[in-house]
């Protein structure tokens, strides 16, 4: 079943389109970044005046810009069109009655926006780096915390950059699987998902709400400079994946309790 | 020792099985009981409950009250482990449009865990060529006409091993032949020794596939029972022409012919030879059709022409469920 499930994702054109639109994001810049002088330093997104100098960069720029918006809504895409898409299609009704356990298909779902969410950041990733060896070059990396680090060690802490950009989408995934069971129509939670990330992060940006913002599954989705500090910070991505489990969990059981008993009627 | 009844062991047996959808009663109280081997028609209009009780049947809505056995195991608490074994065509075919059909019946045959992945392909192929779609197997499901979709679904309830098949309106959308096609293969399934479900609207294919059927109104069950014990008792009536309708009618309700309402009615009073036609159905303490003959002549009406018609199921089923295409 989750085999027959990725085939499906990456069977769609959608799910190509969404990818080209990623890497497009690198693309972008790193053109924009190589036809103009460069931005006078600490102006742009963070480390853009890193870019020209060392092309490694433009894959830790390319993360940082996505991660508000177009790596969110990507996510909503898949996640909001899990349940809802099969419903709207009539397709759930053959599927449950194959049948597949209810709480079965919730994972395999699940999964899928996991392998969703890992190929999205990877995608990214890797056409920042591929771009910014094409444009710029790499150097060995000069980090925040001013330490000089090889070429190797700047690739692991790309990686592991992306994998904190790829964890940080887990919570939202989880709450887009969990409002799809809410709808037939899969648009409308398509929007919701992207609107409560967006939303999420406003109300983040407000200190009025600090008691708020440790809840915020967007809280710490831009805490990953520290993996570029030396030695590494762990702090955020501890906190962050604890929150995240903590969506996952909070979210999956009321996926769960949503979708055991609801009545297919689609 | 008595032999068990036949119906001892049914494929699907409801009892007071309801349904409500905030205030509207979908289903009220249905008692259904489908015995094995039978190729089971389930009657209605549209809106009267039948798609409702099917999706129940099948585990996708739960009841409000009342039990579900299906395969004599409980629905839909055992829906994984009896699902399996039934075959299902719910409320119109479904498919993921940009997969060939071959790929959809892959992919919902993959979804069981039950079912054998070695033989997938073979099985597959072989419900395709079942319903005549061999050809259009590798296209995509986006390029099908309605009554392609609708033979790749029933291929679909049939690509496994069955015991039970539930085809909820199955000829929807199929031209004449593609209709006689899929009469002519519940048959032959039947033959086979499964248990087909078949809902419809149109009385005609139920009338000439199967052995029971059952009559949903408003969401309740008004029948149900093998197909002669549907026509009923009050299997005919009696149609007398004649110019002395009044006399007529006396003479039929003196020998007991069943005064059901409106069953004794004049009509085309006005015809041009003055001939009118009285019709009264006929009950079981009918006398045989040559006595009333006989009765209505001695009583001095002028007999222009007698006959005797059978009820036909379609005619039982409007007075089951009213003539009005009022939607419930």
């Amino acid at each position: 079943m989750l085999a027959s499930e990725l085939r499906l994702l990456f069977r769609r054109r959608r799910t190509w389109a969404l990818f080209a639109a990623l890497a497009a994001v690198p693309v972008l810049i790193g053109v924009a970044v190589r036809v103009s002088t460069g931005p006078p330093r600490g102006r742009g997104p963070a480390f853009l005046d890193q870019v020209a100098g060392n092309g490694l960069f433009l894959a830790v720029v390319g993360l940082l810009v996505s991660v508000p918006l177009f790596l969110p809504l990507t996510v909503a895409v898949v996640a909001g069109d899990s349940i809802a898409g099969e419903a709207s299609q009539g397709t759930l009704r053959y599927l449950l009655t194959a049948p597949v356990p209810r709480a079965g298909l919730l994972l395999v779902k699940y999964a899928v926006i996991v392998v969703f969410c890992a190929a999205a950041v990877l995608v990214l990733a890797a056409a920042g780096v591929l771009v910014g060896l094409v444009l710029f070059g790499v150097q060995p990396a000069v980090l925040l915390s001013g330490d000089t680090v090889g070429l190797g060690e700047s690739y692991a802490r790309i990686a592991l950059i992306t994998a904190y950009v790829g964890v940080s989408l887990l919570g939202l995934g989880a709450i887009g699987l969990f409002l799809s069971t809410l709808s037939d129509v899969p648009v409308g939670v398509m929007a919701a998902i992207a609107v409560l990330a967006v939303a999420a992060q406003i109300a983040g940006s407000l200190p009025q709400l600090e008691w708020l913002h440790p809840w915020l599954f967007t809280e710490h989705w831009t805490g990953f400079v520290d993996l570029l500090r030396q030695p590494v910070l762990w702090d955020s991505f501890v906190d962050n994946a604890l929150l995240q489990a903590g969506y996952v969990a909070v979210s999956g059981a009321l996926a769960y309790g949503r979708f055991a008993t609801k009545d297919v009627l689609s | 020792m008595t032999s068990p009844p036949p119906d001892a062991d049914p494929v699907i047996l409801t009892h007071r099985l309801n349904k409500r959808f905030g205030k509207r009663q979908a289903v009220h109280e249905v008692d259904l009981s489908v015995p094995r081997g039978a190729v089971f028609g389930f009657l209605g209009p549209n809106g009267s409950g039948k798609t409702t009780t099917i999706r129940m049947l099948l585990g996708l809505a739960a009841p409000t009250s009342g039990s579900i056995s299906v395969l004599g195991q409980p629905m839909p608490q055992a829906a994984v482990r009896v699902l399996p074994h039934v075959g299902a065509l719910v409320e119109g075919p479904a498919f993921y449009p940009y997969l060939s059909g071959r790929a959809n019946l892959v992919r919902f045959d993959a979804a069981d865990r039950t079912s054998n992945p070695r033989t997938r392909g073979r099985r597959v192929d072989a419900a395709l060529e079942r319903v005549g779609l061999s050809r259009a197997a590798r296209l995509a499901v986006h390029a099908y006409s309605l009554g392609m979709k609708q033979r790749l679904g029933i291929a679909n309830a049939l690509a496994a091993e069955r015991e039970l098949l539930v085809l909820d309106e199955p000829t929807n959308g199929l031209d004449p032949q593609g209709t006689r096609e899929v009469r002519h293969l519940v048959a032959s399934l039947a033959g086979a020794g499964l248990t087909v479900f078949v809902s419809s609207h149109l009385l005609s294919e139920v009338e000439q596939v199967c052995t029971h059927a059952a009559v949903m109104s408003n969401g309740s069950l008004v029948a149900q029972g093998t197909l002669d014990e549907l026509r009923g008792p009050a299997a005919g009536r009696v149609v007398v022409h004649t110019r002395d309708t009044e006399a007529a009618g006396r003479v039929l309700s003196r020998l007991g012919l069943s005064p059901v309402p409106d069953g004794v009615r004049t009509a085309s009073a006005g015809a041009a030879d003055g001939t009118g036609t009285v019709r009264a159905a006929t009950g079981p303490r009918t006398p045989p059709p040559e006595e009333i003959v006989a009765a209505l002549v001695a009583s001095g009406v002028g007999v222009r022409g007698f006959g005797v018609e059978g009820t036909s199921l379609e005619e039982r089923f409007v007075q089951l469920t009213g003539e009005g295409f009022d939607i419930a």
